[in-house]
C-alpha cells in the first residue's frame, strides 16, 4: 500500500484533467462526482498508507518514481517521502479538502463554472500534496508555484469582475517575490551542499556548516522568505484579506487551512537550517509575534465577514511562526492541524451566512441571524471557541503549548509570552465580536433569509465541527521526525501562567460582549474620540501596509513603465536613422538639375583636386 | 627656324579653356554651352600639339586627332539631343530644363 | 548525407511550391506540409543512430573550394538534433498557422518559409565557418520578403529594420570569420574555415577579444539582447503569424546557437574574460524587456519584449559555461521556441478574429472563446516559468548553474521571474478577464479555436508538458555534445578563472 503513495496527487489530478478536457460539457452530478471523489479517494489511499506506515514503525518511507533531471550532482527526481510531518500534512490536505469539495458541490451548485472551479480545485489538491510529498526542494517548488497558481486562478475565479482579477494577481505577484527568495535559496543551498534533496541537505548541512555561520543564515533567511510569502506573514501578509475576492470554499481550503501554511511546513521541514542559524530563528518568532498582534488589531476593527477571519488566519499562523521560532517545531505543526479544522470550520459556516444573505458580507448588516441559520450558529460558536482557545477546544491546547514553548526561550521568552497572550486576547474579541454581531442582537435586514440546509453543506461542517472541538486530542505522530528539536521537556511553569493563559481569552470574550452585546460601552462615543478614531483608521487599513507598498513599488513601476513605454533605447536607432536620412537630404538638395551648378561644382572639384595635389 | 615658345602655346591654350569654362558656367542657352564645351575641347588639343611640337614626339598630335573625332561625335550626339529637347519643350533654356533633381 | 537530404528537400520544396501555385492556389501548402514531414520523420531516425565520432553523430565533409580552405562541411551533434527537431516541428506548425491565412501569392510565401528554414538547418549544421555565414545569410532574405510582402501595416519599416540590424552584424561576423582564417594562415601556412581547425587558432588576447565581439554582436543581434534587440519588436508585430512563430521560435536561436557553438569554443578566453558583461547585459535584457513588455498596449510587442527577456536567461547560461547552466539555456531555447510560437499564433488568430491587436479594446474574451482562453492560460502560464512546464526546467537550471559562477548576477536576474508574472498574468486579465464588451471591434468572426487549431496548440502544450515532467529526454541527447564543448574549453577557462 505505501508504495502506492503516488496515488495520492494522481487522483486529484486525474480529476483535473478529465474535468479540463472535457471543457464544462459534463452534467453537474458528474462533475461532482470527479471533483469530490478524486479528493475522496486520495483521502482513502492516505488514510490506508498511514495506517500501514504506523503500523510498520519506519522513522520515513521513501518511493522513487522517476528522475526527473539528471545533470551531473543535480538528480532531483519525482520521489515522495513519507514521514510524520508530511503524514499530518497529507491527511489534513485529502481529508480537510475532501470536507470542502464536498461542501463546495451544494455551496456552486448555481454556478455556471462548476466544471472549472472543480478543475481549479483539483489541481490545487494535486500540487498541495506534491508540496508535502516531495523528497527534495525542487518537486517542493513545484508544488509550491503550483498552489500558488491555483490559488491565482480561484481567487479570480470570478472574473467578470476586474477588482477579482487584480486581488488574485496581487496574491501571485506577492507570493512570487518570496518565491523568488526561496529559489536564490535552493541555488545557494545547492551550490554550497551539492544536493536539494531534503533529508541528504539536512545532513551535509549539519556536517558542513558551523552554528550561525553566514551561509546558513543566508540560506535559511532566503527560505523563510519564501515561507513569510506563502504564509502571507510580514511584510509579504497584503495579500492574504485581498485574496477574499475568491469563493468562500477557496478561502476555507487555500486561504486558511492548507496553502497559507505552507510556509510552516517549510520552515518546519528544514528545521535543521533554522537551528544552524539561532538569530534567524529568532527572527521568525518575533516575524510571527509582530504579525499576529498586527493582524490581531486589524482584525477587531474589519466589517467584512471574511476579511475578519483573513486576517485572524494571518494571526493564528503568527502563533505558529511564534512556535516554530521557540524551537517547537510540533507544537507549530499541531497548531496548523487545529487550525485548518476550526478555521475550515469558520469560512465554510461564514459561506453559509453569505450565502443565505445573498451575498451580503458586511456583519454590521447581518444581526440576529442565530434562529434562521442554526447550523451556522453552532458552528460559529464552536469554531469561535477553537479560535479563541478556550479550555478543552481544539485550539487551546495547540495554543497552550505554543505560549509554553515561547516563555522558555531563553532571552526574550518572556516578551514572546506576553505578545501571545495579549494576542489571546484579542482573539477572544474579534472573534466573538464577529459572533454576537451576526448571530445576536436585533434582525438588520435579511429577514426572511432561510439556511439552505442541503447534506452536502451541513455533513461537513457537522463532522468540522467535531474535530474543531475534538480535534486537540489527536496524537501527531512527530516525535521521530523533529528529534533534534529542543525544548520536548514539560516546561514546570507556575499556576499563574496557566490561568492567565486561560484567563486572556475569557476577558477579551467579556469585553467584547460589553461593547457588542449589552451594549455597556458605547462604540459610537469611543469612536467620536479622534484618537480612538485615528487607530481605528490606521488598523482598519490593515497597518497602512498596502498604501505603503503601493507607494514604493507598484507606483514608480508604473510610472517607469509609463514613461518608457517606446523603448528609449530604440530612439538611440531612431537617431542614427535621421542622421542618416538629413545627410541624404543634404546630399540630395546639391542635385538641382542645373547644368551649370553641376558643370561649376566640377570645375569647383577639379581645382581642389589639382591644387591639393600640387600643395600635397 | 624660330619656333613659337612653347609658354605662348600654352597661355593661349589656358586662356581658350578658360574662355570656354566661362561659357559652359554662365551661359544658359544650351547651344552656346555646347559651343563653349568645343572651344575647350579645342583648347586642350592645343595643349597637346604644343606639347608634341616641344618634345618632338608624335603622340600628342595622335591625342589631338582623338579629340578632334570625339568632338565630332559629341556635337553629333549633343546637337541631336538638343534638337529633341527643343522638340519636346520648345526652349533651349537649361535652367528651364532642370528636370533631373535628386 | 542525411543533413544534405534535410536541407535539399527544403530547397527543392520551395522550389516546387512556387511553381505549383499555377496549378492551384491550395497545392503550395501542401507541398510546404509534406517537404516539412519529411524532414521531421528523417530527422528522427536520426535519434537512434549512435554517434560515430565522439559527439557527433552524423557528419558530411566535401572540398568546395579547396584553393581558401572552403568544404562544404555538415555535422549534427544532439545539440543540432535537438535544434533540428524544433526548427521541423516549428516549420510543420507554422505552414498550419499560415494554411487559412496566406491567400495572397500562396507559392512565393511557403517558398520563403521554406528557404528560411532551410537556411536555419543549415546554420545548425555546417561546420565550415563559410557554409555557415551563407546559411546565415539564406535565411535573412526569405525572411524578408515574409515581413515585407504578407505583414501588417508597417511592414515596410519593420522589414527593413530586421533586415539592416541582422545584416550589419552578420557583416561584422564574416569579417570576423575572414579575420579568424587569415590568423589560421599566418600560423599554419594555409587558409581554413573549418571549424576544428580554427579551433587550433591562436593569437594574442587583445585580438582575439575583438574577433570575439565581432561573433557577439552578430548572434546577440539574432538573440536578441539589449541593446541590439530594437528590430524584433517591430519585425514580431508586423510579421505574419507563420512568420512569427519561425522568427521567435527558431530564428532566435540560431543567435544562442552560434554562441554556444562558436563564440565561445571559439574564443574561450576571451569570453570568459567578457562573460560578466555578457551577463550584464543579459540581465539588463530580463530586467528592462520584461518592463517594457507590461508597458504594451499591442499584444503583439509584449510578445515580443517577453521574447526578449526570456533569451536573457539563454545568455546568462551560455555565459556561466558550466553543464547545468548549458542544459538550462539548451532547454530555455527549446522551451521558449514552443511557448513563445504559441503565444504569437494566440495573437495571430485573434487578430484573424477580431482585427486588432490593441489590449485596450479586449476584454472578457474568456466568457466568448473558452477553449481559447484556456490555452493562452497555459502558455501564459509556461512563460512565467511553472515548474511542470518546459520553460521553468530552462530557467531554473540557467540561473542555478549561473549561480556558482557569478552570484550577484543571478540573484539580480532571479527577479526577472516576478516581473515575468506581472506581465502573463496582465495578459491574461486584459484579454480574457474582466467584462466582456464588442464595442471597440467587430466581433462577428470571434469564433473559438477549431479543430486544426485546437492540434497544433495541443501538440504544442503535450511538447512543453513533456519538457517539463521528463526533461531528461532533452537533456540526454545534448549531454554529450555540451560536455564535449566544455571539455575543450576547460584548460583555458579555468586558467581564466583563477586569474
Amino acid at each position: 500500500m505505501q508504495d502506492l503513495i503516488w496515488l495520492l496527487p494522481t487522483f486529484p489530478m486525474l480529476g483535473f484533467l478529465s474535468l479540463v478536457l472535457t471543457g464544462g460539457s459534463l452534467p453537474r452530478k458528474i462533475v461532482a462526482v470527479i471533483g469530490a471523489g478524486s479528493v475522496g479517494l486520495s483521502f482513502l489511499s492516505a488514510v490506508l498508507i498511514s495506517a500501514q506506515f504506523l503500523a510498520s514503525g519506519e522513522d520515513y518511507f521513501v518511493k522513487e518514481l522517476w528522475v526527473w533531471m539528471a545533470i551531473g550532482e543535480f538528480t532531483p527526481g519525482f520521489n515522495f517521502y513519507l514521514d510524520g510531518l508530511s503524514l499530518v500534512m497529507m491527511l489534513i490536505i485529502t481529508g480537510v479538502g475532501f470536507l470542502i469539495h464536498l461542501y463546495s458541490t451544494g455551496f456552486m451548485v448555481d454556478d455556471p463554472a462548476y466544471s472549472r472551479f472543480f478543475a481549479y480545485m483539483n489541481l490545487f489538491v494535486a500540487a498541495m500534496l506534491m508540496l508535502v510529498l516531495g523528497d527534495n526542494l525542487v518537486l517542493l517548488y513545484l508544488g509550491w508555484e503550483g498552489v500558488g497558481l491555483c490559488s491565482y486562478l480561484l481567487i479570480g475565479f470570478w472574473y467578470e469582475n476586474p477588482d477579482n482579477g487584480y486581488a488574485a494577481r496581487k496574491a501571485f505577484v506577492v507570493t512570487r517575490v518570496g518565491d523568488t527568495a526561496m529559489a536564490i535559496g535552493l541555488f545557494l543551498l545547492f551550490t554550497q551542499l551539492g544536493t536539494l534533496n531534503i533529508q541528504d541537505m539536512l545532513q551535509a548541512a549539519q556536517q558542513q556548516w558551523a552554528m550561525g555561520s553566514p551561509l546558513a543564515i543566508a540560506a535559511a533567511l532566503l527560505l523563510l522568505g519564501g515561507a513569510v510569502g506563502k504564509s502571507a506573514q510580514l511584510p509579504l501578509q497584503t495579500w492574504l484579506p485581498d485574496a477574499m475576492a475568491g469563493p468562500t470554499p477557496i478561502s476555507a481550503l487555500i486561504h486558511a487551512a492548507t496553502m497559507v501554511t505552507a510556509g510552516v511546513y517549510l520552515v518546519a521541514r528544514t528545521h535543521v537550517l533554522f537551528e544552524l542559524a539561532p538569530r534567524v530563528q529568532m527572527l521568525v518568532a518575533f516575524v510571527g509575534l509582530a504579525t499576529l498582534l498586527m493582524a490581531g488589531f486589524t482584525a477587531m476593527t474589519q466589517r467584512d465577514i471574511k476579511r475578519i477571519l483573513a486576517y485572524s488566519t494571518i494571526s493564528q499562523i503568527g502563533y505558529m511562526f511564534l512556535a516554530l521560532g521557540a524551537g517547537a517545531w510540533s507544537a507549530a505543526v499541531f497548531h496548523l492541524m487545529t487550525h485548518a479544522f476550526f478555521k475550515a470550520l469558520l469560512f465554510l459556516a461564514a459561506g453559509t451566512v453569505i450565502l443565505s444573505l445573498h451575498h451580503e458580507h458586511d456583519i454590521f448588516k447581518m444581526g440576529g441571524k442565530r434562529k434562521q441559520l442554526p447550523i451556522a450558529f453552532w458552528s460559529f460558536i464552536i469554531g469561535s471557541a477553537a479560535l479563541a482557545a478556550l479550555p478543552f477546544t481544539s485550539g487551546f491546547y495547540s495554543k497552550d503549548e505554543i505560549l509554553l514553548a515561547a516563555l522558555a526561550v531563553e532571552g526574550p521568552g518572556m516578551l514572546l509570552w506576553i505578545g501571545g497572550v495579549i494576542g489571546a486576547f484579542f482573539t477572544g474579541i474579534y472573534s466573538f465580536r464577529l459572533v454576537f454581531v451576526v448571530f445576536f442582537g436585533d434582525s438588520q435586514g435579511h429577514h426572511e433569509a432561510k439556511e439552505e440546509a442541503h447534506w452536502s453543506m451541513a455533513a461537513p461542517l457537522m463532522l468540522l465541527m467535531v474535530l474543531a472541538l475534538l480535534g486537540g486530542w489527536i496524537q501527531v505522530p512527530l516525535d521521530a521526525v523533529f528529534s533534534s528539536g529542543a525544548g520536548h521537556e514539560e516546561a514546570h511553569v507556575s499556576l499563574l501562567v496557566h490561568a492567565v493563559m486561560i484567563a486572556a481569552p475569557f476577558l477579551g470574550i467579556g469585553v467584547s460582549y460589553l461593547f457588542f452585546m449589552s451594549k455597556v460601552f458605547d462604540l459610537d462615543k469611543l469612536m467620536a474620540n479622534p484618537l480612538a478614531n485615528s487607530l481605528h483608521r490606521f488598523w482598519f487599513s490593515g497597518w497602512g501596509m498596502d498604501a505603503l507598498y503601493q507607494r514604493i513599488f507598484v507606483n514608480p513601476f508604473l510610472y517607469l513603465a509609463r514613461i518608457n513605454r517606446s523603448d528609449l533605447i530604440d530612439s538611440f536607432y531612431a537617431l542614427l536613422v535621421s542622421i542618416t536620412r538629413s545627410a541624404h537630404l543634404m546630399l540630395a538638395r546639391t542635385q538641382t538639375g542645373y547644368l551649370g551648378w553641376y558643370a561649376l561644382s566640377m570645375a569647383a572639384g577639379l581645382v581642389l583636386i589639382i591644387s591639393l595635389g600640387v600643395m600635397l | 627656324m624660330q619656333s613659337i615658345p612653347i609658354e605662348h602655346g600654352l597661355i593661349l591654350a589656358g586662356i581658350l579653356f578658360a574662355l570656354g569654362l566661362v561659357g559652359v558656367l554662365t551661359r544658359r542657352n544650351i547651344v552656346f554651352v555646347l559651343m563653349s564645351l568645343e572651344v575647350m575641347l579645342n583648347a586642350s588639343g592645343l595643349a597637346f600639339v604644343v606639347a608634341s611640337a616641344r618634345w618632338g614626339h608624335a603622340d600628342g598630335q595622335v591625342m589631338f586627332l582623338m579629340i578632334l573625332t570625339l568632338a565630332a561625335a559629341e556635337v553629333a550626339v549633343g546637337l541631336g539631343l538638343i534638337i529633341q529637347m527643343y522638340r519636346k519643350f520648345k526652349t533651349v533654356d537649361i535652367d528651364v530644363l532642370s528636370e533631373m533633381k535628386g | 548525407m542525411i543533413l544534405v537530404a534535410l536541407i535539399a528537400i527544403l530547397f527543392l520544396g520551395g522550389v516546387l511550391a512556387w511553381l505549383s501555385e499555377r496549378l492551384d492556389s491550395k497545392l503550395p501548402r501542401v507541398i510546404a506540409l509534406a517537404a516539412l514531414v519529411l524532414d521531421l520523420v528523417l530527422m528522427l531516425t536520426l535519434l537512434g543512430g549512435d554517434s560515430a565520432d565522439g559527439s557527433w553523430i552524423v557528419a558530411l565533409n566535401v572540398q568546395w573550394l579547396p584553393r581558401f580552405g572552403i568544404s562544404f562541411h555538415l555535422a549534427a551533434d544532439g545539440l543540432s538534433v535537438l535544434l533540428l527537431l524544433l526548427t521541423a516541428f516549428l516549420g510543420v506548425i507554422a505552414v498550419g498557422s499560415a494554411w487559412s491565412e496566406i491567400t495572397e501569392r500562396p507559392g512565393f510565401f511557403y517558398f520563403n518559409l521554406l528557404w528560411t528554414l532551410a537556411g536555419v538547418l543549415g546554420v545548425f549544421t555546417a561546420l565550415d565557418l563559410f557554409l555557415f555565414f551563407f546559411f546565415w545569410e539564406v535565411m535573412l532574405i526569405p525572411m524578408y520578403f515574409i515581413i515585407a510582402i504578407w505583414g501588417h501595416e508597417n511592414k515596410n519599416y519593420a522589414a527593413m529594420k530586421f533586415f539592416l540590424f541582422t545584416q550589419v552584424t552578420g557583416m561584422l561576423m564574416l569579417v570576423s570569420i575572414l579575420t579568424l582564417a587569415y590568423f589560421h594562415y599566418v600560423q599554419f601556412g594555409f587558409f581554413s574555415f573549418d571549424y576544428f581547425d580554427l579551433l587550433n587558432v591562436s593569437t594574442s588576447s587583445t585580438i582575439e577579444m575583438w574577433i570575439m565581439l565581432g561573433f557577439f554582436v552578430a548572434f546577440t543581434t539574432k538573440l536578441p539582447i539589449v541593446p541590439f534587440h530594437s528590430w524584433l519588436p517591430d519585425a514580431h508585430s508586423q510579421a505574419p503569424t507563420a512568420g512569427s512563430v519561425i522568427l521567435a521560435g527558431v530564428l532566435l536561436k540560431t543567435g544562442a546557437y552560434g554562441l554556444i557553438r562558436f563564440a565561445v569554443p571559439l574564443f574561450p578566453e576571451a569570453s570568459m574574460n567578457f562573460a560578466p558583461i555578457a551577463m550584464a547585459l543579459a540581465v539588463l535584457s530580463i530586467l528592462y524587456c520584461a518592463k517594457l513588455a507590461f508597458a504594451q498596449t499591442d499584444l503583439k510587442r509584449l510578445i515580443a519584449y517577453t521574447s526578449v527577456s526570456h533569451m536573457g536567461f539563454v545568455l546568462l547560461g551560455v555565459y556561466a559555461w558550466n553543464e547545468i547552466a548549458l542544459q538550462g539555456a539548451v532547454m530555455t531555447m527549446l522551451a521558449h521556441g514552443l511557448s513563445a510560437a504559441a503565444l504569437f499564433m494566440l495573437a495571430g488568430s485573434l487578430q484573424h478574429r477580431i482585427h486588432t491587436r490593441d489590449m485596450r479594446d479586449m476584454g472578457g474574451f474568456w466568457a466568448k472563446v473558452p477553449r481559447m482562453s484556456a490555452v493562452a492560460l497555459f502558455f501564459s502560464i509556461a512563460a512565467l516559468g511553472m515548474p511542470g512546464l518546459g520553460n521553468f526546467i530552462g530557467e531554473f537550471l540557467a540561473l542555478l548553474g549561473a549561480f556558482s559562477s557569478n552570484l550577484p548576477m543571478t540573484v539580480i536576474a532571479t527577479f526577472g521571474l516576478i516581473f515575468a508574472s506581472v506581465y502573463s498574468l496582465w495578459v491574461i486579465q486584459k484579454i480574457f478577464h474582466g467584462e466582456y464588451s464588442n464595442s471597440k471591434f467587430d466581433d462577428s468572426h470571434l469564433i473559438d479555436l477549431n479543430r486544426r487549431e485546437l492540434a497544433y496548440f495541443g501538440a504544442m502544450i503535450l511538447g512543453l508538458v513533456w519538457m517539463g515532467m521528463y526533461p531528461q529526454s532533452f537533456l540526454d541527447l545534448s549531454a554529450a555534445a555540451l560536455q564535449e564543448l566544455l571539455a575543450g574549453t576547460q584548460e583555458l577557462v579555468s586558467t581564466v578563472v583563477q586569474n
